[in-house]
């Protein structure tokens, strides 16, 4: 898809020829995030779709205990600190963002008065400032008032970087301005097409000035309130043991009216994935689990219990197979898959288009991941029911026979094929995980059966995804032809998703192998590419530009993306409850409530 | 049992425990991880982060540096504070601890409720059908272990009969009677587990203990005079016979304070072991570090206190 044929669908979105989700599912079979998709809609000046909860209850409390169970502890309560979804999912109970994305892509406020625009002016026409109006009347727990005080002081407690905060690469390139007591502006260095980063999300929550003023920067550790969170969210801090559990109740100032409906909540942590699936839909033990990362087989067993259901929201993680552009055999200067290196046989495109024919992604779907893995034949997310046409893959034992005959790759003695004395044997590695063992199996055997021979390799979790210069099983080294892992997309801009395949950002020895780029891949096109889309301030411009970044990774055999990994979570038949792929699970919890 | 002779293995057991504490940190630093992978791997978090965290933790410096500054700041009662919730270290073990002490001494007390009295009985009737089905017991006892009894557990009281609870919670909302209710159901899984791997290992240790002092002559001599069997086995049996078991049951005390790390995480028992499982995924070096030195600390203290039981116990055995 061009600019032009995208202006085209944006101009149909604002003549109203074109819903406003249907569009939205048109951008995301592109591999554009649905958050990027409704900010494309903003900026044409059509008006964010209004994200509204379908909430019944019309009291506050009375809804009895919320019990979550995450099989990853929480360890920290600061959202400035949280290493992980686990952090992220415990702090969202007490503090909030100034608005959240829902599960179509679209803003809905939370500590934010109205979603900024273009029509009132909030939202700057040269893309280089917004601006939020806050909602008054918001109280701390504490009994302290929020204002825009607090929203300037986490800019720059996040963004200090003697503090080393998660959340500093959101907050280091902005500034942020209180205009009045209830009104801040975000300003950027450059127009910023995607403004909705800084305070929104994730990314977003905002912590008291009061509590943190004199915790800032180096001293960050000390703050009695990294463990004792005052927020301004539905829930008020009771306990919190590391690694154990966290618990809350109710907090009867709440801003937003009759919320929450539960008197109290507990969220533990520990165990593992299954046994917390169980405890949900078999024993009805708690009322929701996170991350299911259990085998669909095994959780349509535990659903037919009739106690709880699984809901899965689609996102942007994509377990995909990396072909190594370098030689991974040779070592130069203690380093082996080196630039300048050019892989024995993975450098001939006709074996890897044979590859590409040779994984049987309807199989993986089918026999391994079910709901929890849809065969995708784009980079970036695409769920099934809107896969593109164009970006057909397939499943072809005969057509990669075919096309490696031609290429020249003979048939040799043992059955494997060769070509001027180099052999198509591959060693294949990816973490230990059930589902990946399976699919390496399933890789495997249809590349017997064309003359490939592959060794697959397991590295426990731990090691392969750990950056320690040392150990060379390493994700980011390399050390191998092929590997297999899931890329997550944090975040719904696709810009820093697609800087992985940037020339200057490849693995090396020299950056320590922290480079994003771990294929090395290294196309002059692509790179320019993607600086024009880092420079563009037309929005929809920008959009088709990332839209053919995506195609040229495919085009180029870069990667075999093989299934797109919704999130899946498990709850209670009774829990109603709005998951959203492109925030936390937690994102709307004021609005969690039980039928009676 | 000269005063000496303690003076002396106190003194023995500070080299070792130094030793210890030198090869443990050389273990985990020479251990494959990092604490902070989770950031590495997510691209919305620039490397610099990690690498500031990196710097600031002290995690750049040689092994031998951060292992001086550990040592230094341990013997000023310092522990240091966990990478992964940035909490003082001993903080977080006394948050575990009474559950572990609770859940793991309960344990340890049914295993001997149960194992004592078989274990004399069938140590006093050898091959005797209830000698033969407690040995048989024993045996399936600690041959099957902890990780498949308890997922057994689960599945009958849990899962299928809906009896029990299948996750552990240190704090229970209930109060009063409630409270007692609720903590003695979500206890029952884990303690038997638990306490019936242990009391199938210390049956047989009893038994033949047992078995060894029946024979003795001082027994013979007793029943000849027309003592009745009960008073023999209590009063001379037993009495001799639990000197060795007593010395066991001290040396598996540190287990108490250590956690099973296997139980733990069936039953998401938040207590020393799952910290330390947890601690030891993440990498989180000074957890680890902590707990294994204090576990190795309490294990060589209580193989003294063990040692010094023994003499005063068994008068026979001289210390010099």
């Amino acid at each position: 898809m061009n600019e032009r044929e995208l202006r085209g669908l944006i101009g149909q979105v604002k003549a109203g020829a074109l819903s406003r989700r249907a569009f939205v599912q048109r951008m995301m079979a592109m591999g554009l995030a649905a958050p990027l998709a409704t900010q494309l809609l903003v900026h044409a000046g059509v008006a964010m779709a209004q994200s509204r909860p379908s909430y019944k209850p019309t009291k506050r409390g009375g809804g009895g205990p919320l019990k979550l169970l995450l099989w990853q502890a929480p360890t920290l309560l600061n959202p400035h600190f949280a290493t992980g979804n686990k952090d992220r999912e415990a702090t969202r109970m007490f503090y909030e963002p100034l608005a959240g994305w829902d599960g179509d892509g679209n803003l809905r406020p939370a500590l934010a008065a109205a979603i900024p625009g273009r029509e009132d002016g909030t939202l700057a026409a040269d893309g280089k400032s917004v601006i939020w109006r806050l909602k008054q009347g918001v109280v701390w727990h504490d009994g302290k008032p929020f204002t825009a005080d607090d929203v300037v002081f986490n800019w720059q407690y996040a963004s200090d970087p003697a503090a080393a905060a998660t959340t500093s690469a959101t907050y280091k390139d902005v500034k942020v301005e209180k205009v009045d007591d209830h009104t801040v502006k975000v300003l950027f260095d450059a127009p910023t097409p995607f403004w909705a980063l800084a305070f929104v999300g994730t990314q977003g929550m905002i912590i008291p000035k009061h509590l943190f003023a004199d915790y800032m920067g180096a001293k960050s550790r000390e703050a009695p309130a990294n463990l004792k969170p005052v927020g301004t969210g539905p829930y008020k801090f009771k306990d919190f043991k590391p690694g154990d559990m966290v618990m809350g109740e109710t907090y009867p100032n709440y801003h937003m009216p009759n919320r929450p409906h539960f008197d109290s909540f507990e969220m533990k942590g520990g165990g593992d994935a299954v046994s917390a699936a169980r405890a949900v839909l078999q024993t009805g033990e708690y009322d929701f689990a996170w991350n299911m990362q259990v085998e669909d087989e095994i959780l349509q067993r535990l659903e037919k219990t009739g106690k709880g259901r699984v809901e899965i929201s689609p996102g942007g993680n994509i377990e995909h197979i990396q072909l190594n552009t370098t030689d991974p055999w040779t070592e130069i200067d203690g380093e082996r898959s080196r630039l300048g290196t050019k892989h024995p046989t993975l450098s001939d495109p006709a074996v890897r288009q044979a590859l590409i024919v040779l994984v049987d992604k309807d199989s993986v779907e089918k026999f391994i991941y079910g709901r929890t893995g849809n065969a995708t034949a784009n980079f970036v997310n695409n769920p099934e029911k809107f896969r593109s046409k164009n970006t057909k893959f397939e499943f072809n034992v005969d057509k990669a026979n075919d096309i490696l005959e031609k290429a020249g790759w003979k048939k040799g003695a043992d059955g494997i094929r060769e070509k001027d004395g180099k052999k198509l044997k591959f060693v294949y590695q990816t973490s230990i995980n059930q589902p990946r063992q399976k699919t390496q199996a399933i890789v495997k055997q249809a590349c017997q059966k064309v003359g490939i021979e592959i060794e697959v390799k397991a590295v426990t979790a731990s090691v392969f995804f750990s950056s320690d210069v040392a150990n060379p099983d390493t994700y980011t080294k390399f050390y191998c032809d092929l590997q297999m892992y899931t890329t997550t997309m944090t975040q719904p801009d696709p810009e820093l998703f697609m800087k992985q395949f940037l020339t200057e950002e490849q693995a090396t020895k020299a950056n320590k192998w922290q480079g994003r780029n771990i294929t090395r891949w290294s196309s002059k096109e692509y790179d320019d590419n993607f600086k024009a889309g880092q420079a563009e301030l037309d929005p929809v411009k920008r959009a088709a530009l990332f839209i053919k970044a995506n195609d040229m990774v495919i085009a180029n055999q870069v990667v075999i993306p093989v299934v797109a990994r919704p999130a899946v979570q498990a709850m209670t038949l009774k829990l109603k409850a709005a998951m959203s792929g492109w925030d936390n699970n937690t994102w709307d919890i004021q609005d969690w409530y039980k039928d009676a | 049992m000269s005063r000496q002779y303690v003076i002396r293995r106190i003194l023995i057991a500070i080299p070792s425990i130094f030793g210890i504490s030198v090869i443990l940190f050389t273990v985990l630093a020479l251990a494959p991880g990092d604490p902070f992978s989770e950031l590495a791997a997510n691209p919305a978090i620039p490397p610099e982060v990690a690498a500031a965290l990196r710097a600031k933790f002290g995690l750049d410096d040689p092994v031998w540096t951060r292992y001086w500054h550990w040592l230094l700041a341990m013997l000023q009662g310092d522990w240091g504070f966990s990478f992964a919730s940035r909490i003082n270290v001993d903080t977080l073990i006394m948050q575990r601890l009474p559950t572990t002490l609770i859940v793991i001494g309960a344990a340890q007390l049914l295993a001997m409720l149960v194992a004592l009295p078989v274990g004399v009985l069938a140590g006093t009737r050898p091959y005797s059908i209830f000698d033969q089905i407690a040995n048989t017991f024993a045996f399936i006892g600690f041959s099957l272990p902890t990780f498949f009894t308890g997922l057994l557990l689960i599945l009958v009281f849990s899962v299928q009969l809906d009896w029990l609870p299948m996750v552990y919670r240190a704090d229970l909302s209930a109060t009063g009677w409630q409270w007692c209710w609720e903590q003695l159901k979500q206890s029952i899984m884990p303690v038997t587990v638990l306490g019936l791997f242990q009391a199938a290992q210390l049956v047989r240790y009893v038994r033949s203990s047992v078995l060894d002092v029946v024979r003795l002559d001082y027994i013979t001599t007793a029943r000849s005079k027309g003592i009745g069997e009960r008073a023999v086995i209590v009063r001379h049996v037993v009495r001799t016979a639990l000197i060795p078991v007593v010395t066991l049951v001290a040396l598996q005390m540190p287990i108490v304070f250590g956690g099973a790390l296997v139980t733990e995480q069936i039953f998401r028992v938040p207590g020393i072991g799952s910290l330390l499982i947890s601690a030891m995924q993440s990498n989180d070096t000074p957890v680890v570090m902590a707990v294994t030195f204090v576990l190795s600390c309490l294990v060589v203290i209580f193989n003294l206190i063990a040692d010094i039981l023994y003499g005063w116990l068994d008068p026979r055995i001289s210390y010099r």
